[in-house]
C-alpha cells in the first residue's frame, strides 16, 4: 500500500470515528427549558455529573419567568417539540395534564420514592390522581422580618400568624424615612405571578375570592375593596417609593440591603436573606407565618412548586425521565448539601428533608414547612370557590385575566386611579374574559 | 417583437414568482381573517368552529379597547410632535458649518441604529430607574425626590424613549431637505431686512413642508406598531397598553387566537384610515 492510500484510509477512518462520536454525544442530548431562579442555576452547575453518570447530554434554555411561560405554553399548544423537559408550576400542570399534553410520571423507580414528595406538592402537580410533574422545589409565603428593628420598635412578633392590623402597625413603627428604612416591602409589580399572586393570597385572608361558584367575578365585593384599600394605605404609609414596580427580585435586593423592616414573600427567599455573602442583614432575620385578618382563619400565604415535566410526544422520554429522577431525587439534595450547606438545598419538595436532623437546624426550615401545610388549594378562602389554587385559579384563562387585573391594581398603587376605579375595571376585564371563554 | 407565444411563455415563467409573492402576502392575511371568525382557544382543545362576528363585537365592546386606541394615538402624536419640532431645529443646527461636522452628524444619527429592545432596556435601567438611574441621581443632586418614571409618568416616558429613537430619522430627512435650500434666497431676504424668525417661517419652513409630510407619513406607519419599548418597560401597565399590545395580550397571554385575530383586523383598518388620511395631506402637499 502506498503512503498516499494509507493516508487516505486513515483520514476516512478518522472521519468515521469522529462522526460516530458526534452522533453518540448528540443522540441522547435533551433540551430543558427552565426559569432563571437561583436553585435552577445551581442545578445547571451540577449537570455535568448527570452526564458523566448516564452519558446523556443536557442543553439548557434558561429564561425569565414570564418569558418562560409564554415560550413553553406556545410550544405545548402548537406541539412545537422544542423541549424534552419543561419547568412548569402548579398552575400549568393540572391543566396540561388533563389535556394529555404531559407524560404521566406514574412509573418512577423505587429508589426515587415518589411517596416521599410532600402531599401538598404532589396534589398540586397531579390531575385525577396522576402525577404529571416532579417538584424541584416547593414554596409557600411567609413573613421575613428584621429582629433588630422589631426590638427597636418595642414590638414582638406574636406566635403563630399575626393579624394584618399588627403588621400595619409594626410597619409604621419601623419606618424610618431619614435612614431609608421602609417598614414593609411587598410586591406591586403587574403580572399574575408577581403582584397578582401576593394580592390574591392577601385577599383570601380578607375573605375575598376571584369567582363565585357560577364564575362571576367578585371584585365588586366589600372584601376586595377592603383588601386593596388596606394594601395601598399600608404601602403608602410604610412601603418603599415606587413599590408599584417592585417584584420578587426588587424586594429581595431591598431587603438584603437592609431597607425593609418586613417582607412577605416566597419561603425560598429565606435562604437568600440569611446568606451572609449576599445579605447585609443575614444575622438578624426572623420568620413568621403569613398574616390573617382578625376573625378570619385563612392566612395570606400561597402554595407553589416549580416542577419538571415531560411534554407528550418527545422522542427522548426515557432520557428525560432519568434526568427528572436525578434532579428531584434525595441524592441531588444531598449532593447540594455536601457542597454548599444544608441551607442551600432546594426546599419544600420532600418529607424526608424536613425529617432530617441536619436540615432541622436551618432557621427557616420549620416555618417553611408550617407555611406550606397551612395553604389549602381546594379551599383557599372563606367562601366556596369553583377553582383550585391558592394564589391563582387553575383555569387556562387565568394567566391572561390576572395579568390585566394586576395591571389595573398597579396603576392604583402608583396613584393613577382610585381603588374603586381599579376594582370596577378588574370586574369588567374578568367578566369579559369569562364570557369570551364561554363560562358565563 | 414579442409574439403571442413568447408573451404567454413569459407569463408562464413569471408565474412562480408572482404566485410566491402573492402567497407571501395573502396567506397570513387570509389566515388572520379566517381565525377572526372562529372560536380558537389553544388551551381548551383548539379550534372550536365558527362564531360569526362574535370576536369582532367582543373586541370592540371590551373595556380595554377604547383606552388602547387612545393610548396608541397619544403615543403616535406625541412622538411625531417631538421628532418634527426637534428634527427641524437639529437639522438647521447641523446645517451650519462647524468643526467636526462629520462626527457630530454620525453621533446624532446613531440612536436610530440601536435596536428598540436595547434602547428600552438602557433607558429603563440606566436613566429612569428610581433608585439607581441617572435621572434619580440628578434629581437627588438638586435636592428633589426621584421620580419613578415608568410608573408615575409611564406614557410620557415611552414617548420620550421612542422619540429618542426616531429623532435621528426625522433629522436626517430634514437635513437633506434643508441642504437643497437656495442660500441666495436667504441672503436676499436678509439684505431686505427680514428677521431670522421671519426668514425661518417664510422661507425655511415652507421649503421643508414636503420633507415634513414624508417624515409624518413614514413615522406614523412604524409608530402604530411599536411594541418592544412597551413590553420591556411597563408590560402594558400604567395606561401604556396600545392596540398592538392589547392584541398581543389577547393572543399570547389570554391564549385566545380568534379574539386576537379580530383585533388584528381592526388594527389593519385603523392603520389604513390613518394612512389614507395622511396620503391626502401628502398628495396635497406634493402637488403644490
Amino acid at each position: 500500500m502506498s503512503l498516499n492510500s494509507t493516508l487516505r484510509a486513515a483520514t476516512a477512518l478518522g472521519l468515521i470515528a469522529a462522526g460516530s462520536a458526534y452522533a453518540d454525544s448528540h443522540a441522547t442530548t435533551i433540551t430543558i427549558a427552565t426559569v432563571n431562579n437561583g436553585d435552577m442555576i445551581r442545578m445547571q452547575g451540577y449537570t455535568d455529573r448527570f452526564t458523566e453518570e448516564t452519558g446523556i447530554g443536557v442543553e439548557w434554555v434558561t429564561l425569565e419567568e414570564n418569558v418562560l411561560r409564554q415560550r413553553v405554553t406556545t410550544d405545548i399548544t402548537t406541539k412545537g417539540g422544542q423541549f424534552d423537559i419543561m419547568t412548569i408550576g402548579m398552575y400549568e400542570t393540572p391543566i396540561w395534564g388533563a389535556n394529555g399534553w404531559l407524560v404521566a410520571l406514574d412509573d418512577l423507580s423505587d429508589d426515587y420514592d415518589v411517596d416521599d414528595i410532600l402531599p401538598a406538592m404532589a396534589n398540586g402537580l397531579s390531575s385525577d390522581g396522576t402525577l404529571y410533574a416532579a417538584p424541584f422545589y416547593g414554596e409557600s409565603s411567609m413573613i421575613m422580618y428584621r429582629t433588630d428593628l422589631m426590638e427597636k420598635a418595642g414590638l414582638e412578633m406574636p406566635e403563630g400568624s399575626p393579624t394584618w392590623g399588627f403588621i400595619r402597625d409594626a410597619a409604621a413603627k419601623m419606618t424610618d424615612r431619614d435612614n431609608d428604612i421602609n417598614g414593609i416591602c411587598l410586591r406591586g409589580k403587574a403580572g399574575w405571578g408577581e403582584g397578582g399572586a401576593l394580592i390574591t393570597a392577601m385577599a383570601n385572608s380578607f375573605g375575598a375570592r376571584w369567582f363565585d361558584e357560577d364564575w362571576n367575578a367578585q371584585f365588586d365585593t366589600a372584601a376586595w375593596n377592603e383588601t386593596l384599600t388596606f394594601f395601598t394605605e399600608m404601602m403608602n404609609e410604610s412601603g418603599p417609593a415606587g413599590y408599584a414596580t417592585n417584584g420578587f427580585n426588587e424586594n429581595l435586593s431591598l431587603f438584603q440591603q437592609g431597607k425593609c423592616g418586613m417582607w412577605i414573600d416566597a419561603t425560598v427567599a429565606a435562604s437568600f436573606v440569611t446568606n451572609p455573602n449576599d445579605s447585609t442583614v443575614a444575622d438578624s432575620v426572623g420568620f413568621a407565618l403569613a398574616p390573617h385578618k382578625d376573625g378570619i382563619d385563612k392566612n395570606g400565604n400561597w402554595l407553589w412548586a416549580w416542577a419538571l415535566a415531560i411534554p407528550a410526544g418527545t422522542q427522548k422520554e426515557d432520557a428525560a425521565k432519568q434526568f427528572i429522577e436525578w434532579a428531584t431525587s434525595k441524592d441531588y439534595i444531598e449532593l447540594v448539601a455536601e457542597n454548599e450547606g444544608w441551607a442551600n438545598v432546594p426546599p419544600g419538595a420532600r418529607t424526608s428533608l424536613y425529617e432530617n436532623p441536619e436540615y432541622q437546624k436551618v432557621p427557616f426550615a420549620q416555618m417553611t414547612l408550617d407555611s406550606i401545610l397551612t395553604a389549602d388549594p381546594n379551599n383557599p378562602t372563606v367562601d366556596p370557590v369553583p377553582y383550585t389554587g391558592v394564589q391563582f385559579a387553575a383555569i387556562p384563562e387565568f394567566a391572561g385575566v390576572a395579568t390585566e387585573v394586576s395591571q389595573e391594581f398597579s396603576a392604583a398603587y402608583a396613584g393613577q386611579q382610585s381603588v374603586d376605579e381599579a376594582l370596577a375595571k378588574a370586574q369588567d376585564i374578568t367578566n369579559e374574559a369569562m364570557e369570551a371563554a364561554g363560562y358565563r | 417583437m414579442a409574439t403571442k407565444a413568447s408573451r404567454s411563455a413569459a407569463r408562464l415563467m413569471m408565474a412562480p414568482a408572482v404566485i410566491l409573492l402573492l402567497g407571501w402576502m395573502l396567506v397570513p392575511l387570509t389566515m388572520t381573517l379566517w381565525f377572526s371568525f372562529r372560536t380558537y382557544l389553544p388551551l381548551r382543545g383548539g379550534d372550536q368552529g365558527w362564531t360569526g362576528f362574535d370576536n369582532y363585537v367582543r373586541f370592540v365592546t371590551s373595556s380595554s379597547f377604547w383606552p388602547a386606541v387612545t393610548t396608541t394615538l397619544v403615543i403616535v402624536a406625541g412622538v411625531l410632535a417631538i421628532t418634527i419640532v426637534f428634527g427641524v431645529l437639529l437639522a438647521i443646527l447641523l446645517d451650519q458649518p462647524m468643526w467636526g461636522q462629520g462626527i457630530v452628524r454620525i453621533l446624532v444619527i446613531a440612536p436610530f441604529f440601536v435596536m428598540p429592545t436595547v434602547s428600552a432596556l438602557v433607558w429603563k435601567n440606566i436613566f429612569m430607574d428610581p433608585t439607581n438611574g441617572l435621572f434619580a441621581h440628578l434629581w437627588r443632586f438638586f435636592g428633589a425626590d426621584p421620580v419613578s418614571w415608568l410608573s408615575d409618568a409611564a406614557t410620557p416616558s415611552i414617548i420620550l424613549i421612542v422619540s429618542w429613537q426616531w429623532l435621528p430619522f426625522a433629522t436626517l430627512i430634514l437635513l437633506t431637505a434643508i441642504q437643497s435650500l437656495d442660500s441666495e434666497q436667504l441672503e436676499a431676504a436678509e439684505m431686505d431686512g427680514a428677521s431670522p424668525l421671519a426668514r425661518f417661517f417664510h422661507i425655511t419652513l415652507p421649503h421643508l413642508s414636503r420633507a415634513i409630510t414624508i417624515v409624518l407619513l413614514i413615522q406614523t406607519i412604524f409608530l402604530l406598531a411599536i411594541f418592544a419599548e412597551i413590553f420591556v418597560t411597563t408590560g402594558g401597565a400604567f395606561g401604556t397598553r396600545t392596540l398592538s399590545y392589547l392584541i398581543f395580550q389577547r393572543v399570547l397571554e389570554s391564549q385566545n387566537i380568534g379574539l386576537g385575530s379580530a383585533g388584528g383586523v381592526y388594527a389593519i383598518i385603523l392603520a389604513n384610515i390613518v394612512a389614507i388620511f395622511l396620503m391626502r395631506i401628502v398628495g396635497k402637499n406634493l402637488d403644490t
